[in-house]
Formats: structure tokens, C-alpha cells, sequence
């Protein structure tokens, strides 16, 4: 018998049992609920969608612009990253603060969209079809407050100069979050020109 | 990893990790970040709880039981929910039945299960100070808090509580017009659901990462107890499907408050239409189920898991496969995803979908069964010590079984159309689910409270509780199955008006409603017990079960960071009973092979010379590391 444990058992190497920073940990687990709360969403869409009865409508085409504003801005956050790392203050300051401007100019434009849908005849209440377009892009809208949120206590933290090469984990969280929101803006956008 | 020398960010965190000092009492016992105190916290919340829980039960039995009992004597407590001739008001009866189901599904076991256990022996059993987010697990029970007052205050409002059932299904629950229980008791049970599923993501979230990070040196995941890894499954799932009940009940937010009509199409109330249409009600079923059936796993896997710890302790025996158990738990935990349409057979779903989601449903013995096997292999020939938590432990595989059973008939799509919504259903789940996993929390509490409490329960008092409570269960839910294939439904007020009812089972309902009032009278040992030895208990040991796993080499009182000084590192797994050879029949996690070597096997002494390797690891303590 022990021979046979013995031939089975592999011995193990003691790991390191830290991998990762927890607050970052945390984060991506956030993150893991945000992809599933919008997972169920547009699996919903596309239920309600096969089922007929949709309303067709052209998408505002402000949407495609916002868009390039959001990816705009997650250069800039990777810019600030990058300033960060190289202590470079100065640089770190303005691309945070670009990029918390890109933010509000995109949820200005979403809002405009919210605009142009309305003029479309295009109402919240109404055929499904509509309904799911101003949820999609209104709960992206709020998740993106939250990181404008979370923009602004990095800037705080680099204007007294709490970010530097030796302490990353703020700017880094805050840009996983942005980069994380800016992909999800364009999976929904996508998935919504394509499914349309 | 930061770890730098001194700037301003450590110095800010230093300042923040350094409450050695005595606390105000509010930051000690009430907004408290020591996960040890959360959890009682959650305990006695959960505990308030099943009170109210299962004394709504109590009351709509006595209706079922009794249909022509006067209720009279309810109206202190009911107050004009008893109508003037003295019967239970029908719509009332909706509200109690949907009350009791929520309460106890999520209020009771599962923050009062995973809250409690998770948040008490994660960092205990892992060697870790804390959750990885003190502030983030106290938000968590404050979340939960909040939405228990949001509950209980839609007990005591004018139209009632919610009352479409705890499935909540459109359009009932989406036409406020519907049903006094659709009006303000709905919008608020969606509040407080909405605020409960923020408390369990943010207690699911950090359960997982304080597993994953903050394990202390040598303890890698084939060397964690079974509890933790239980726990562990239990916050994957949670963290997967709490989202999605969330967008589903955003979506009938939306349709209850600002006319959308995501689940509404073509309604027609007192025969005037409503504007809605193109919605689906099918789609939230989808959507509900899709949380649901996980759900019953995530009340279920943490009770399953405390009881093999608990078994293997007192059977002074290994546990019979633990990669099995483990193996089996993941495919558990993967297949509850993907079987949620079992409940929705009798729906209206494509008859091929339903033969898939009916295999799928099926497979889910298998890892069951292999769970079912290997507890009755760890008892086998052990030296078995009958402590109250064992009783309560043995008490859940039993129901785990014979409930399980009855999950494999319902299972058949076929034999479902017959038996769904009747008395089957709610006997199946009432022992798979129910009974079980409350077993499981009272077992570990009777496990545990030395931990947590430094004092012991009494153990006469246990056995009494035990045996009332385990007979009680079978009478209570046996004769359910019998009234639910002859075709009795659920969520009925009265079956007096139909002929196939009328002179069948009426005793067999009386039957049932006294064991339930035996079995609650029965509860109120435990909550005395609890109560008085928490203050006057004998002392706690050390040790008192004579168990491997971390928690018992922490003061008998920890403070906090649970370990006075260093974190003990971790040699073995927790299932060293009974060692051959060995001079005691139990050997701690955290002793080194280098310490037993009359017991120790040949491939266990080749471990010896890595234990100098798992010393000099880099310690994950939260007290000495600046993050
Ligand atoms: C062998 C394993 C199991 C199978 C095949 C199974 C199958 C089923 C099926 C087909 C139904 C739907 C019955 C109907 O509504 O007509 C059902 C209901 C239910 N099951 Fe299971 N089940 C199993 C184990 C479990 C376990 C382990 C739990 C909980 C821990 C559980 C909890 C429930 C609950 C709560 C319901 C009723 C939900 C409701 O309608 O309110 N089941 N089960
Ligand atoms: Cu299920």
C-alpha cells in the first residue's frame, strides 16, 4: 500500500502561496461580477431578439464617436501609467487629468445619443428592442462614473505625490479599471451594431 | 507586491494596520472589521432570522393543517391580516408563503451560513490575520444589514410583503395592479434584494482572493481543509451568478416603475389592455433559474464541506478521498450552471432542449453520489465519537440522500410534468436543501461556537435537540411526498374546494402541520443553549475535538490577527487521524514530518527536507507587509 502511495504521489514543490497584490485581486474579482451582470444582459437581447417582434432603428451615429473618444482616453491613462513609472510628475498630473476630461466628454456624448434617440422616436419605454439600447448604454454610463470615481482619487493621490515608480498599485488599479470599462463600451457597442 | 522602504503611501498603511490599542466599542462590536466579529454578527442575524422565517411557516401551516381553525389569537401579531370570521386572509397567506422562501433561502442560509462559516474559518483554517479587506467585509455585512431592515419593514406595511413567490415571476410580480403583494412589498423586496446581492458580491470577492493570497507558508491548495475549498466553490458561484439575478431584476425594475416591457406583452387587466408589449416573461425565468439552481448549491456546498471536516474529525479517520471529494465538489459547482432549465419544463420549452437539460440534470448524481459514497466510507469502521456536531452531520447526509433521490425523478421531464409545483417539489428540496444544509449550520455552529465563543455548549442538550429535530424533519417532509403525487399543489391556501382533495389527506395535513410545530418548539433548545453558554458554558480547551486544521492553534480567545505571534506554517493536510504509528491519534496541519518519524511514510520523508524551504517562504502577513 505505501509502496503505492509512494509511486503515485508525486512530492510537491512548496509554492509561494502569494501571487498577486490582494487589492488588485479584488479588482479583477469586480470585475469578473461587472462581465457577468452585462453577460446576462446581452444574452437577454439576443433571447428577447429571436423571439421577433423588434423594432428597427438606426443606431445614433455619435455613438461611433464617443467610442473614439473612450479609446482616446485609454491612451492617456496608459500614458499616465507610463509617466508614473518614470516618476515623471509633471506628464502624470496632465494625462490623468485628459483623461478624466475624455470621460465627461464621452458620457456628454452618450448623453447627446440618449438625444438622438429620443428625436428617432426611439423611447426607454416601449418596444424592447429600444428599452435595451438605453439600458446597455446606462448602466455602462453609471460603471463609467465609478471609474471617473476612482480617476479622481488617483489624481488626489498624484498631486501629493503618492504615485511613483515605487508605488504603482493605485495608478494601476485605476487603469485596469479604465482600460476594462473602455473594452466593455466597445463589446456592447459592437454587439450592438452587429445585432441589430 | 509593494514592498519598499519607508514613503508616504506604507507610512499612511502602517498607520491604518496598527489598531493594537483597545478600540472604541462601536469600532469592536458594531462597525468592526475583524472578520471574527462579522461573523458572529452574521450568526445572530442569521439566527434572528430563521426565527421570523420559520415562524411564518408555522403560521401558514396552521391554515393548511387546520382550514377551519379560528386564527383569532393571530391578530396581535397579524393584526387585520385575520379577517373578522377569523381566517387567514388568502392573500396574506401568498405573502407569508413568499416571505418564508426568501427569508430562509437567502437571508438564512445563505448569509447566515456562508456569512457566518466563511468570514469565521477562512482566515483561521488558511493562517491568514484577516479577510484580505477588513473595510470591504464590514461594507458587506452593513449591505446585508440594510437590506434585512428593507425586508423586515415590508413585513409591516398596509398592502403587505412581496408575495409572487421567492422566484418572483412576471407578470405577477411586475404589475403592481396584479396583487396587493405586487404594490409597495414588491418594489421593496427588490430593494432589498438589490442590496443583498451587493453584500454577498462583496463577501464572495473576498473570501476568494483571501483564499488565493493569503494562505500562510507551505499551505497550498492540496493541503487546504475541505471547508475551505467548499467555501472557496461557494464564492466562485456566487460571484458568477449573483449578477445575473441582478440584471434580472433591474430589467423588472424597469418594468414595474418606468413602463418598459421587457417582461410584459399583451395584458389584458378587467379588459382593458395594457400598453406593453413585445416583452418576454419566459426570458426572466431564464434569467432567475440561471441564479436559482446555483443558488441551491451555494446554500448547500459550505454545509457539505463543514460536515466532512466534522465527519472525518469524529470518525478519527482520514477522510476517504479527498481529491474526490474535491474533484466531485468542482463538477458540482461547474454543472449548476448549465441544468437551470429543470425548473422550467412545464413552461413551454422546446420538448429537445428539455431532453438535453434533462441529461444534463441527470449527470448531477454522479458527483453527488461520489460525495454521498465517500462520507460513508470516512464513517466506515472509525472510531466514531457521537459529539452533538457529528449527530447534526450524519443527520445531513441522510438528508442529503433521501432528498437526492427524489431530485433524480424530478429530474425526468417526463415524470416532472406530473409533479411539478405539487408537494414532491417541496419535499425534495425541503430536505436536499433545507434541511440539509441547516444541518450543516448547526452542526458547525455546535463545532465551532469553542472558537468562537471560548465556551462550550451543552452537549445533553444538543443530543435532545439533535434527535426532536432530525425525527421532526422526516415527519414533517416524509408525508409530502404521498400528498404530492396524489396532486396536491403548492402555494395553495385551501384545498377544501376541490372534489379530488376533499376527503383525501386532510388528516395527513393536520399531520404535517403538528410535526412542524414540534419541530419549531424543538429549536428553542438550541437557542437557549446558544444563549446560556456563550455567558455561563463550560470553558473551552484548546482543542476540545482533538482536530488537525489551524484554527485550534490560535489562543482559545484569538485576538485580533488571530495569531499572537508569528503565523504557524503548514507541513501536511488536515487528515492525519489515526496515523499508524503515530503516538496520538491526531497530528496538526501545522506539525513537521521532521517531529513524527514513527509515523511518517516513505514519501513523506523525502518532504522533510523541503520543510526548511517552506519556513524561509515569504510570509503573507498582513501585519508585517505595507499593500
Ligand atoms: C441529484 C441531484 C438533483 C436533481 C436531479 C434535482 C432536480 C430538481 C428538479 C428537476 C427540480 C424542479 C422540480 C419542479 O419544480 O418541478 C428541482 C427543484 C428544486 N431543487 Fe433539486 N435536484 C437535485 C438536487 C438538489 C440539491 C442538492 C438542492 C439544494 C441544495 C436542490 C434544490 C432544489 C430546489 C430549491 C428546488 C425547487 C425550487 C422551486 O421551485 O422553488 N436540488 N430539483
Ligand atoms: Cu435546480
Amino acid at each position: 500500500m505505501s509502496e503505492l502511495v509512494n509511486n503515485i504521489t508525486l512530492v510537491e514543490e512548496p509554492e509561494e502561496t502569494l501571487s498577486m497584490n490582494p487589492r488588485k485581486f479584488i479588482l479583477w474579482l469586480f470585475i469578473v461580477s461587472i462581465i457577468m451582470l452585462f453577460a446576462a444582459m446581452t444574452s437577454a437581447y439576443l433571447v428577447r431578439r429571436a423571439e421577433g417582434n423588434w423594432l428597427e432603428y438606426a443606431i445614433p451615429s455619435i455613438f461611433y464617436y464617443s467610442s473614439v473618444v473612450l479609446v482616446l482616453s485609454s491612451l492617456t491613462m496608459h500614458w499616465a501609467y507610463l509617466s508614473a513609472k518614470k516618476d515623471n510628475f509633471g506628464n502624470l498630473k496632465i494625462a490623468i487629468t485628459i483623461t478624466f476630461v475624455l470621460g465627461a466628454i464621452f458620457l456628454y456624448m452618450q448623453f447627446l445619443g440618449w438625444v438622438d434617440l429620443v428625436n428617432e422616436n426611439v423611447f426607454f419605454v416601449g418596444n424592447p428592442a429600444g428599452s435595451f439600447m438605453y439600458i446597455f448604454t446606462g448602466l455602462h454610463g453609471f460603471h463609467l462614473i465609478s471609474g471617473i470615481i476612482v480617476l479622481v482619487f488617483a489624481l488626489v493621490a498624484a498631486f501629493r505625490l503618492r504615485i511613483h515608480a515605487k508605488s504603482l498599485n493605485q495608478i494601476e488599479i485605476a487603469a485596469t479599471y479604465w482600460h476594462f470599462l473602455d473594452i466593455l463600451w466597445l463589446y456592447l457597442f459592437f454587439f450592438l451594431v452587429y445585432f441589430h | 507586491m509593494a514592498t519598499v522602504a519607508a514613503n508616504s503611501a506604507t507610512v499612511a498603511h502602517a498607520e491604518e494596520h496598527d489598531h493594537h490599542e483597545p478600540q472604541s466599542f462601536w469600532r469592536t462590536y458594531i462597525f468592526s472589521e475583524d472578520h471574527k466579529t462579522i461573523a458572529k454578527q452574521y450568526l445572530i442575524s442569521g439566527i434572528f432570522w430563521s426565527i421570523i422565517g420559520i415562524s411564518l411557516s408555522v403560521m401558514f401551516r396552521l391554515q393548511l393543517g387546520f382550514p377551519a381553525m379560528k386564527l383569532d389569537f393571530l391578530r396581535p401579531i397579524l393584526g387585520n391580516w385575520i379577517n373578522e370570521t377569523g381566517k387567514l386572509d388568502p392573500d396574506f397567506y401568498l405573502a407569508l408563503v413568499t416571505m418564508h422562501g426568501t427569508i430562509m433561502v437567502f437571508f438564512v442560509l445563505t448569509a447566515g451560513l456562508s456569512g457566518t462559516f466563511s468570514n469565521f474559518l477562512i482566515p483561521l483554517q488558511v493562517g491568514a490575520r484577516d479577510m484580505a479587506s477588513g473595510f470591504l467585509n464590514m461594507l458587506s455585512y452593513w449591505f446585508f444589514f440594510l437590506a434585512s431592515v428593507i425586508m423586515l419593514g415590508s413585513l409591516f406595511i398596509e398592502t403587505g410583503p412581496a408575495a409572487g413567490g421567492w422566484v418572483i415571476y412576471p407578470p405577477l410580480s411586475a404589475l403592481p395592479q396584479a396583487h396587493k403583494g405586487s404594490e409597495l412589498g414588491m418594489t421593496l423586496w427588490l430593494i432589498s434584494m438589490a442590496l443583498f446581492i451587493v453584500s454577498q458580491l462583496l463577501g464572495g470577492i473576498n473570501y476568494i482572493t483571501t483564499v488565493i493570497n493569503l494562505r500562510t507558508r507551505g499551505m497550498s491548495f492540496s493541503k487546504l481543509p475541505l471547508t475551505i475549498w467548499a467555501f472557496f466553490l461557494t464564492a466562485v458561484l456566487g460571484l458568477i451568478s449573483f449578477p445575473v439575478l441582478l440584471s434580472a431584476a433591474l430589467l423588472l425594475i424597469f418594468d414595474r416603475s418606468f413602463g418598459t416591457s421587457f417582461y410584459l406583452s399583451e395584458i389584458y387587466i378587467k379588459g382593458e389592455a395594457l400598453p406593453n408589449v413585445g416583452g418576454s416573461p419566459i426570458l426572466f425565468q431564464h434569467l432567475f433559474w440561471f441564479l436559482g439552481h446555483p443558488e441551491v448549491y451555494i446554500v448547500l456546498l459550505p454545509a457539505l464541506g463543514m460536515t466532512s471536516e466534522i465527519i472525518a474529525t469524529n470518525s478519527r479517520k482520514p477522510i476517504f478521498g479527498y481529491r474526490a471529494m474535491i474533484a466531485s465538489m468542482m463538477g458540482i459547482a461547474f454543472l449548476a450552471f448549465i441544468v437551470w432549465a429543470h425548473h422550467m419544463f412545464v413552461t413551454g420549452m422546446n420538448p429537445f432542449l428539455g431532453s438535453i437539460f434533462m441529461f444534463l440534470t441527470l449527470i448531477i448524481a454522479v458527483p453527488s453520489a461520489v460525495k454521498a459514497f465517500n462520507y460513508i466510507t470516512t464513517l466506515w469502521r472509525g472510531n466514531i465519537r457521537f459529539t452533538p456536531a457529528m449527530l447534526f452531520s450524519i443527520g445531513l447526509v441522510s438528508f442529503f440522500i433521501s432528498g437526492g433521490l427524489t431530485g433524480i425523478i424530478l429530474g425526468n421531464s417526463a415524470l416532472d410534468i406530473q409533479l411539478h409545483d405539487t408537494y414532491f417539489v417541496v419535499a425534495h428540496f425541503h430536505l436536499v436543501m433545507g434541511a440539509a444544509s441547516a444541518f450543516g449550520l448547526l452542526a458547525g455552529v455546535y463545532h465551532w461556537f469553542p472558537k468562537m465563543f471560548g465556551r462550550m455548549l451543552n452537549e445533553k442538550l444538543g443530543y435532545v435537540h439533535f434527535w426532536l429535530t432530525f425525527i421532526g424533519i422526516y415527519l414533517v417532509f416524509f408525508p409530502m411526498h404521498y400528498i404530492g403525487i396524489s396532486g396536491f399543489p403548492r402555494r395553495y391556501y385551501a384545498f377544501t374546494s376541490y372534489d379530488f382533495t376533499k376527503n383525501i389527506f386532510a388528516d395527513m395535513n393536520s399531520f404535517i402541520s403538528l410535526a412542524a410545530i414540534f419541530t419549531f418548539t424543538a429549536q428553542w433548545i438550541f437557542i437557549w443553549n446558544f444563549v446560556y453558554s456563550m455567558f455561563k458554558g463550560r470553558k473551552a480547551p484548546q482543542n476540545p475535538w482533538k482536530s488537525n486544521t489551524l484554527e485550534w492553534t490560535a489562543p482559545i480567545n484569538p485576538g485580533h490577527g488571530n495569531w499572537p505571534g508569528e503565523i504557524p506554517a503548514v507541513y501536511r493536510w488536515a487528515y492525519d487521524y489515526s496515523k499508524p504509528g503515530a503516538k496520538d491519534d491526531f497530528i496538526p496541519q501545522n506539525v513537521p514530518y521532521s517531529q513524527t518519524p514513527e509515523s511518517n511514510l516513505p514519501h513523506e520523508n523525502e518532504l522533510i527536507g523541503l520543510e526548511k524551504e517552506i519556513e524561509a517562504q515569504n510570509l503573507n502577513d498582513q501585519f508585517k507587509q505595507p499593500h
